[in-house]
Formats: structure tokens, sequence, C-alpha cells
């Protein structure tokens, strides 16, 4: 198993705050909106520098929407930010009709993100929002893994024409994608080639598929650690390959079961190579107020967890 | 595109407009002719004398022309109608209204790429903030052109419109020009009967809006009340007009009640509803 280097603990809302102003400064029809969380979503330095281009929405998520539609409609590059749960669960019909359907270049940008939100609880911890934005046709998804990819996939958002969702979180976390590793939309990243089991993990839970893949290596199994950033466009061609080669497949999301990562590969497996798979996500559970740690353990989010899935999915092998 | 500039011109336009209308939603035996009928007169207006548009080539953006967006889009047979009468698109094709493969979607879309269609509408309350949107961006790129909308009187009881109208107020949107179809019904009856709609213009007021008052069936308010409004243009707030209007305009028996807002007339209806419109110089598509 490849050993990453730690080169930091981050927030991955930081990366989005700073692929915002980075993509701020290399075109001027990127323009920002924020429903009343500018700070939450580390927006300042976007707004110090191009305060013109900075569009303050207040409490009124809804209104912010529509407002990118139209902005987006005049020819500007909208970012519109907000908690996950205000921006997607709130704003849906917003977003289908004005965005989505309309075929707008609004990108939509959604932070605190599922239990890692911690302490507000259940009302804030979304983990339904990848498989609303997923369902919607012509909707990017992008759910990346650490400060460096988050920022990078902000800035790969503002180049690419049509409406995304980006989803990140609250959380100080590992930090070891390279800061240069530019960000393919609809692309996996091979973390570590294996050849017993293959862990497709996005968000929070790529590091801690990554620590899997070193109990399992422990445990003399070589485990194939995938990066799915973009839940939407699935990079097809790459799970294909790497199901064929190790014949059973683990995805680990911080999301429900229900409707998220392991839910679009197992429809793609399904149909092109039936095989064995086991799913780490929430299994139809609101969260509740605790730390981090705590609820990823009480969920059942963690390495531990991982390995648990990778040892079952083995089991079931041919 | 035909510029017309006398209101005997518009009102005769209209009345081609309306046999559109009618002939539309009968043949597809569905569609909402009651608002439509109330808004011709309105909609002839703008997109024939006062706004400052270009039907071709269509531009998406809007950047350098005026703007027009229908935020209650369930009465896209006048929209439609007029959008094919001013240039934006073959009038015949105002025959595939509603049918499978048309452009002509049951509600407004951009998504069959119609020309003058900027963004989806039909689920309610949602258009006037994608105006605000546009109405913003004018003002960031130093576009002087205005957006021009059109909402319903019962879609005010969407709250994602008072969120917009906070918003048009506070970012001081006074490119915009907004028109309320104000008919005071909707589906279930009358709007004061379903929830209870008051005091509008001090609503708006209270909002801190410019507001107009005006008879939309009226061809001397409006080409006296919509001058009106133009010179409100720039003076630091969005511009509302209450406008009164009455379901079904131009046809008796459709007037004077809801029972035509979504509902189309059946064939002997509809041959009374044109006599009462004789076609025009325009002639029928």
């Amino acid at each position: 198993m490849k050993s990453y280097e730690i080169l930091g603990q981050k927030d991955t809302r930081s990366g989005f705050g700073a692929g915002l102003h980075e993509a701020g400064k290399r075109n001027s029809d990127v323009v920002a909106l924020c429903a009343d969380l500018t700070g939450s979503l580390m927006m300042d330095a976007f707004k110090d520098e191009f305060p013109e281009r900075f569009i303050q929405a207040g409490i009124a998520e809804a209104n912010m929407i529509g407002v990118s539609a139209g902005l987006a409609t005049g020819g500007k590059i909208p970012f519109a930010g907000t908690f996950a749960n205000f921006a997607t669960g709130r704003v849906y019909d917003q977003i289908r009709q004005s965005v989505a359907y309309s075929h707008k270049n609004v990108k939509i940008c959604a932070s605190h993100a599922g239990l890692t939100l911690g302490e507000d609880g259940a009302t804030h911890q979304i983990l339904e929002d990848l498989g609303l934005m997923k369902m919607l046709p012509g909707m990017v998804v992008i759910n990346p893994c650490d400060y460096n990819q988050t920022k990078a996939a902000t800035m790969a958002i503002a180049e690419y024409d049509g409406p995304c969702y980006l989803r990140f979180g609250r959380p100080k976390w590992p930090v070891f994608i390279p800061e240069d590793m530019p960000f393919e939309i609809g692309k996996a990243l091979m973390l570590n080639e294996g050849k017993d089991v293959t862990i497709f993990a996005t968000g929070h839970m790529v590091w801690k598929a990554i620590e899997a893949g070193h109990i399992l290596a422990e445990r003399g199994i070589d485990a194939e650690v995938v990066n799915i950033h973009t839940i939407k466009p699935l990079d097809r061609d790459a799970i294909v390959a790497s199901a064929k080669k190790t014949g059973c497949v683990v995805t680990a999301e911080e999301h429900q079961m229900n409707g998220g990562l392991g839910d679009s590969i197992a429809q793609l497996l399904s149909r092109e190579l039936p095989t064995p798979m086991e799913f780490v996500a929430v299994n139809d559970s609101f969260g509740e107020s605790g730390t981090p740690d705590q609820l990823l353990e009480k969920y059942g989010l963690t390495s531990a967890a991982i390995v648990a899935a990778a040892e079952r999915a083995m089991s079931r092998k041919a | 595109m035909e510029t017309l500039n006398t209101a005997s011109a518009m009102a005769t336009m209209a009345t081609q407009i309306r046999r559109d209308v009618l002939r539309m939603v009968h043949a597809v035996s569905s569609g909402h002719p009651g608002g439509s009928l109330g808004c011709v007169d309105y909609f002839t207006a703008l997109h024939f004398h006062f706004m400052k548009h270009q039907a071709q080539p269509f531009t998406m953006s809007g950047r350098g022309e005026d703007v027009f967006f229908l935020s209650n889009g369930h009465i896209s047979p006048v929209y439609y109608s007029t959008l094919a009468r001013s240039g934006y698109f073959p009038v015949p094709e105002l025959a595939t209204f509603r049918k499978l493969n048309t452009r002509l979607q049951g509600h407004p879309a951009t998504h069959e790429h119609l020309p003058g269609i900027r963004v989806a509408t039909g689920s309610l309350g949602q258009g006037l903030s994608v105006a605000a949107g546009l109405a913003l961006q004018k003002k960031i790129d130093k576009d002087p052109h205005t957006v021009w909308v059109v909402t319903g009187d019962g879609e005010l009881q969407e709250g994602q419109i008072w969120e917009a109208v906070m918003f048009a107020a506070h970012r001081k949107l006074d490119n915009m020009i907004v028109a309320v179809d104000f008919n005071q019904k909707q589906i279930d009856g009358s709007t004061g009967d379903v929830m209870g709609l008051t005091e509008w213009t001090s609503k708006f007021l209270a909002f801190g809006w410019e507001v107009l008052e005006m008879d939309g069936n009226n061809w001397d308010e409006i080409m006296t009340v919509v001058p009106q409004a133009q010179s409100k243009l720039g003076a630091g707030k969005p511009i509302v007009i209450i406008m009164k209007t009455e379901m079904g305009q131009g046809v008796d028996f459709m007037m004077g009640t809801h029972a035509w807002h979504g509902k189309a007339p059946n064939d002997e209806q509809l041959a009374k509803a044109l006599a009462q419109l004789p076609e025009t110089e325009h002639k029928d598509y």
C-alpha cells in the first residue's frame, strides 16, 4: 500500500475559498453569492478583493439560486454558496427548474456537508444531497477529498460551462493530494493499485480508505484504492476496469447509502459487470449532535468499517 | 422586427394574438387561456412598442437589449404568440404548442432552444428572482437596458417572490419594471377567497419599490402609464405596475370568472369566441 505524506490539516471549505479567490482572479466573469454564511464558507478573500462581484443574498436561499440563474443568463459565472442542506434540499425546485432544466452555468457550492458538520446536529447534517443532485439531468456532482483537491475542483468548475454541484465540509482533514495536481472532472484518481479488492471512496472518506488500505496490507490483502471525486459523470471505464481486476468492491462515502456513490456504482456494475459489493455509508438514518469523530464512529464511517467491508466483499468472490 | 406605433395598430395585433391563444389551447384541449387573454394587450405593447429588443438573431445573454421574463409561465400561449408575431420564430410553429417534440412546451423552457425564452418558468415564484439576477448583471456590466417582468397575482403567494422583492430593493435594481397581472383570480377561485390578497401598493411601497397602477386592458392607460414607469428608471428603486386585467378579456363568456384559468374551449366554444375576435390583416397561422 502506497504511503501518502500528510501535508497538513485543513478544512475543505478553505480549499473552496482559496479556489474561488483564484478563479475570480483568472476570470472577471466569476461572481460569488452567499446566504449570510460568508465566513463559514471562507469566501472573505474573494469578497475583499472583488467587492463588486460579491453578492450578499441574505437568508433567502431560493432567491439566491434564482438570482444566480439570472446572472448566468447574462454571461456571468456565479458560485452560490451556503450550507449543503440549504444549498440542495431547501432549494431543490429552484435548482431543478431555474438551473438544471434551464441549463444555467451556475455552481452550487455546498459546505458543512455530512456528519462531520458535528455539533449542530441533524437539522444541518445533510446526507441526501449527492442523491438529490445526481438525479438532475445534466448536473455535474463533485465531492473532493481534501483541501488541495477542493481548491483545484473549484477552479476546474469555473472553466466548465454548465451546472455543477460542489460538496465540501467543515472539519480540518488530512491534506495529501499534491498542491499542483490538476482536477479533471469525471476522471477517477487511482491512489493505490491492488489486486484483491477495490475501495471506491469520495470526500472525507478517501482518507479513511487509505488508512483502511494500510490495515488490509498488514493482513496480507492488496487493496486498490480509487478516489471517485466526481459522482456524476461517473468514470465508467475506470470503475469497471478496477472491478474486473479485483473482483470485489467496497464504496465509502459520508452520505446515505440510498442515492449516494455506492448506489451509482452498483447500478453501473450490475449492468456491466455484476460484482460482489459492500457499502460503507449511513444506513437510512439521520445524524445527531456530537464531534465529527464520535459521529463517524457511531454511524460506521471509519477505516475499521471499510476493512470489515473489504473482508466481507472478498469472502463473496466466486 | 415589426414595431407598432399607434394604439390602434397594437389593438389589431392584440386581436390576432387573442385568436392565436384560443386556437392554440383548443387544438390540444389544454393550456391556460384566461390569464393569457387578460395579458395580451400588455404583451403586445411591450414587444411591439416599448421594448428595445432584437428577435433575430436571438441571444441568450440579452446583452445590449431589453429583456423580458414571464414568471407565471402558465400563460405561455400569449407569450409564444407574441414572440412569434414579433419575429422570434416562425408563426406557423404555434400549431405545435404542447405537442410531442415541440419547442413550445406547456410551460416555457429553454431546453428545446425556443428563441425568446431565457429560463424555464412554470413552478411559480422563480422567474422574478432570475430577472433580478439578470438586472444585477446589467448593472455590473453597465448595460443601460431594461428588464421587464410579468408575474401573476396569485403567484405573489409564493414566499420566494418576497425574497426577490426584498433583494431587488436592497440592490437598487432600478432597471426592472415588473407588472403584476392583477386579475384577482386563480385556479381555485378569487385570490381574495384563496389567500386574502390586499393592499398591494402599500406592500410594495413598504419594501422600497416605486409603485404604479394601471388598467392593463385599456390602451390609453397602457400608453400613459408605461412611459411613466420608464421615467422612473435609474432612480434607485425597482418599479412595479399593479396591472388590473380581466381574465378572459375579449371573449364575453370567459370574462368575470376563474373557470377559464386552465381550461380550453371545445369546438363550439371556440367558434363562439373567435366570432367576437375577427381575423386581422396579420392572418391566422
